[in-house]
């Protein structure tokens, strides 16, 4: 099967077209997504293809556009609502967390709520404090919505394929800085490549220690694995891919192994992925740890404008490699 | 403008009364302690509001309201015994004990729910109105809607794509002068309610004088027709509530202004009064008398029958109880024991 080299951003929109290729139930709404194309370009085209009915700009009202997906999604469309950063989603909290999520709980499963939130997440480029986050953790802390967080390509597509289908709500978030990144795909992969729900993946393997990642924080922990094979420690790779659910039996067989973890991610130190996963690797793991669990995030701080700065505030491969160090 | 039957009329009536006995049984539960949970917030006074306007709407019209929801389910015909056991939190509740006074709704009747997040279902009804205009129906969304929502963003937000999507929605704010403890005109400073939709360009239907079940049936009418037809409309329904913003409201004890308030829309305002003068002065006192005792005696005996259903009924009291229904059962989801937040169907 021929295979070619994929930018995150096409293999997105791939899995949306056919999705609405295959559904009439699919719609898209957001800002920007219609006529100007998609500020990420990641519904180009759409607009002619779909039409007006299918692919909806909405005004700058992420409260509404939020709630309005799930209503829709009750009565039994299959929205997928974009959040033109994640940073704006903060203003639907309360429709995603307390509607989106809850709905069905409260009224005992009477309704099902199947839509799809996406969202561009991250920070850099000097795009300054209030557009700087990568706080999946935050939405991943509310049972009822699932969380999914691709690290490359063809992740992308099958986990956004199977959260579409999914009857359950889903938060998609879409790494800005891994949009443009190109990665292997096959031309063929048929209509139903669904990556599972929940279920992480070994992007290298290693004997020597477990990094365990998500989105951009993979791509991190694959540079710094490389830095690491250069003096001989072999790191195993743990890309999780959903925050919820969290598929922690993979990171548990990674360590069994290994004994030793490093927790990669590009949010925030306090109360974060990190956090969740070394609690439970302690609570569970306690037995085959030979050292302590490291967690390498940003610096807990909001990020500044000025270009070097930033990048002192960011996460980088040599600060993983650094980290695995001290505990190899 | 459309003119109710007998037949309505009686109903209207039958309607009424059960939820006046409804509500008037929940806030002595709720003081006997047979009914526990912080919230509790009564449709006595606003009968009239949900009656005459749900009137107007076919079987396959939608309706979404507030927390302010146990009228708005009777109404729609829901079980009384499911809605007093969901009341008490009990396996056999509407909503299986999980969501309490707030969150009664009724897939077979269309009733999308009763929301706890003011304003929060306002951009849900948009989004219901959207299925029924992308698959070509002409089913309208019935949206009832506090005056204190009426402040917060997700009104201005929802009311707005209502209007540029032309979504067949009719926006009934239920004003009843306050927002919990805020008068009307210390909240918003335009007074006139349905004002504010039309600043979006929202076909206003004015205010109506919601204690007169027929007066909400007429304008309701003119407003379903033209949702059905063109898109959003306005109604603004003034009301008030006899037992305050909910249960645990005293300011109606500490305040002599708002007690002597509530006296006097008691005294000349009274739904339940108000209809049953129509249905006597157009139909005769005496035709009318058995069959109106009738409802009164049927609501009694309905709302008793719950009572004891509901306290007969178990409480939901397994962790399968707990965890089920977070997440809808899948083959999508990936199966490993460790999973954590997969959730239980």
């Amino acid at each position: 099967m021929a295979t070619r080299n994929v930018a995150m951003r096409e293999a997105i929109r791939r899995a949306l077209r056919e999705e609405m290729q295959r559904d009439e139930a699919v719609f898209v709404m957001g800002e920007e997504v219609a006529h100007w194309q998609g500020t990420h370009r990641v519904t180009r085209g759409f607009l002619e293809e779909f039409g007006e009915r299918r692919v909806r700009d909405t005004p700058i009202s992420e409260m509404a556009i939020g709630g309005l997906a799930v209503g829709a999604a009750m009565a039994g469309l299959r929205p997928v609502a974009e959040f033109m950063t994640i940073n704006f989603a903060f203003l639907a909290l309360d429709a995603i967390a307390n509607h989106a999520a809850k709905v069905r709980y409260f009224f005992d499963g009477m309704f099902k709520v199947p839509l799809v939130y996406r969202a561009a997440s991250g920070w850099g480029n000097q795009a300054t404090a209030s557009h700087s986050h990568a706080p999946e953790p935050i939405f991943a802390h509310f049972p009822g919505i699932y969380v999914g967080c691709p690290a490359n390509a063809l992740d992308a597509y099958g986990m956004l394929k199977a959260a579409i289908r999914d009857d359950n709500p889903v938060l998609f978030t879409e790494s800005i800085a891994l949009y443009p990144k190109p990665s292997p795909m096959p031309d063929d992969l048929g209509e139903d490549y669904l990556l599972p729900i929940g279920k992480g993946d070994i992007k290298r393997e290693g004997g020597d220690v477990t990094l365990v990642a998500y989105a951009r924080g993979v791509d991190w922990a694959l540079q710094a694995a490389r830095l690491l094979a250069r003096d001989g420690v072999e790191a195993e790779v743990v890309d999780l891919r959903w925050l919820r659910p969290l598929d922690m039996a993979l990171v548990y067989q990674s360590f069994k192994k290994t004994n030793r973890c490093v927790i990669v991610e590009e949010s925030l130190p306090m109360y974060s992925f990190g956090s969740e996963i070394a609690a439970l690797l302690q609570e569970h793991m306690f037995d085959y740890m030979d050292a302590p669990i490291k967690r390498v995030a940003a610096e807990d701080v909001p990020l500044p404008y000025s270009k070097e700065i930033e990048l002192l505030a960011l996460p980088n491969a040599q600060k993983v490699a650094a980290a695995v160090k001290e505990i190899v | 403008m459309a003119e109710p039957t007998k037949d309505m009329l009686l109903e209207w009536y039958r309607q009424m009364v059960l939820i006046r006995e409804f509500e008037e049984t929940c806030h002595q539960l709720y003081e006997e302690k047979r009914i526990t949970g912080v919230y509790l917030h009564l449709y006595s006074g606003h009968e009239a509001s949900g009656v005459g306007s749900m009137a107007a709407l076919r079987k396959s019209d939608h309706v979404i309201t507030a927390y302010r929801d146990h009228g708005i389910a009777l109404i729609l015909g829901m079980d009384a015994n499911a809605v007093m056991a969901e009341m008490m939190g009990k396996e056999t509740g509407s909503s299986g004990g999980k969501g309490g006074s707030m969150h009664l709704a009724s897939r077979q009747h269309n009733f999308w729910g009763g929301y706890a997040i003011v304003g929060g279902h306002l951009p849900l009804a948009a989004g219901i109105a959207l299925e029924a205009r992308y698959r070509g129906k002409d089913d309208v969304t019935m949206t009832y809607v506090g005056d204190g929502a009426t402040n917060n963003g997700y009104f201005h937000e929802a009311l707005n794509m209502s209007a540029i999507w032309d979504l067949p929605v009719i926006w009934i704010i239920e004003n009843n002068g306050y927002g919990m403890g805020t008068e009307v005109a210390r909240a918003s400073g335009q007074t006139e309610l349905h004002r504010k939709a039309e600043a979006y360009g929202i076909r206003s239907f004015g205010r109506v004088d919601a204690q007169n079940a027929l007066e909400v049936y007429a304008v309701a009418c003119q407003a379903v027709d033209y949702a059905r037809r063109h898109g959003p409309a306005v109604i603004e329904h003034i009301t008030y509530r006899y037992r305050g913003h909910g249960v645990s409201d005293k300011q109606y004890d500490a305040r002599a202004d708002m007690s002597a308030e509530l006296k006097e829309w008691r005294a000349s305002r009274e739904p339940i009064t108000i209809l049953r003068d129509s249905i006597e002065s157009r139909h005769g006192a005496e035709a009318v008398a058995e069959i109106l005792a009738r409802h009164e005696a049927d609501a009694r005996r309905i709302v008793a029958e719950s009572v004891a259903f509901a306290e007969a009924s178990a409480l939901p009291n397994s962790y399968q109880a707990l965890m089920r229904n977070t997440y809808v059962a899948s083959d999508l989801v990936h199966k490993t024991a460790q999973s954590v937040g997969a959730g239980i169907e």
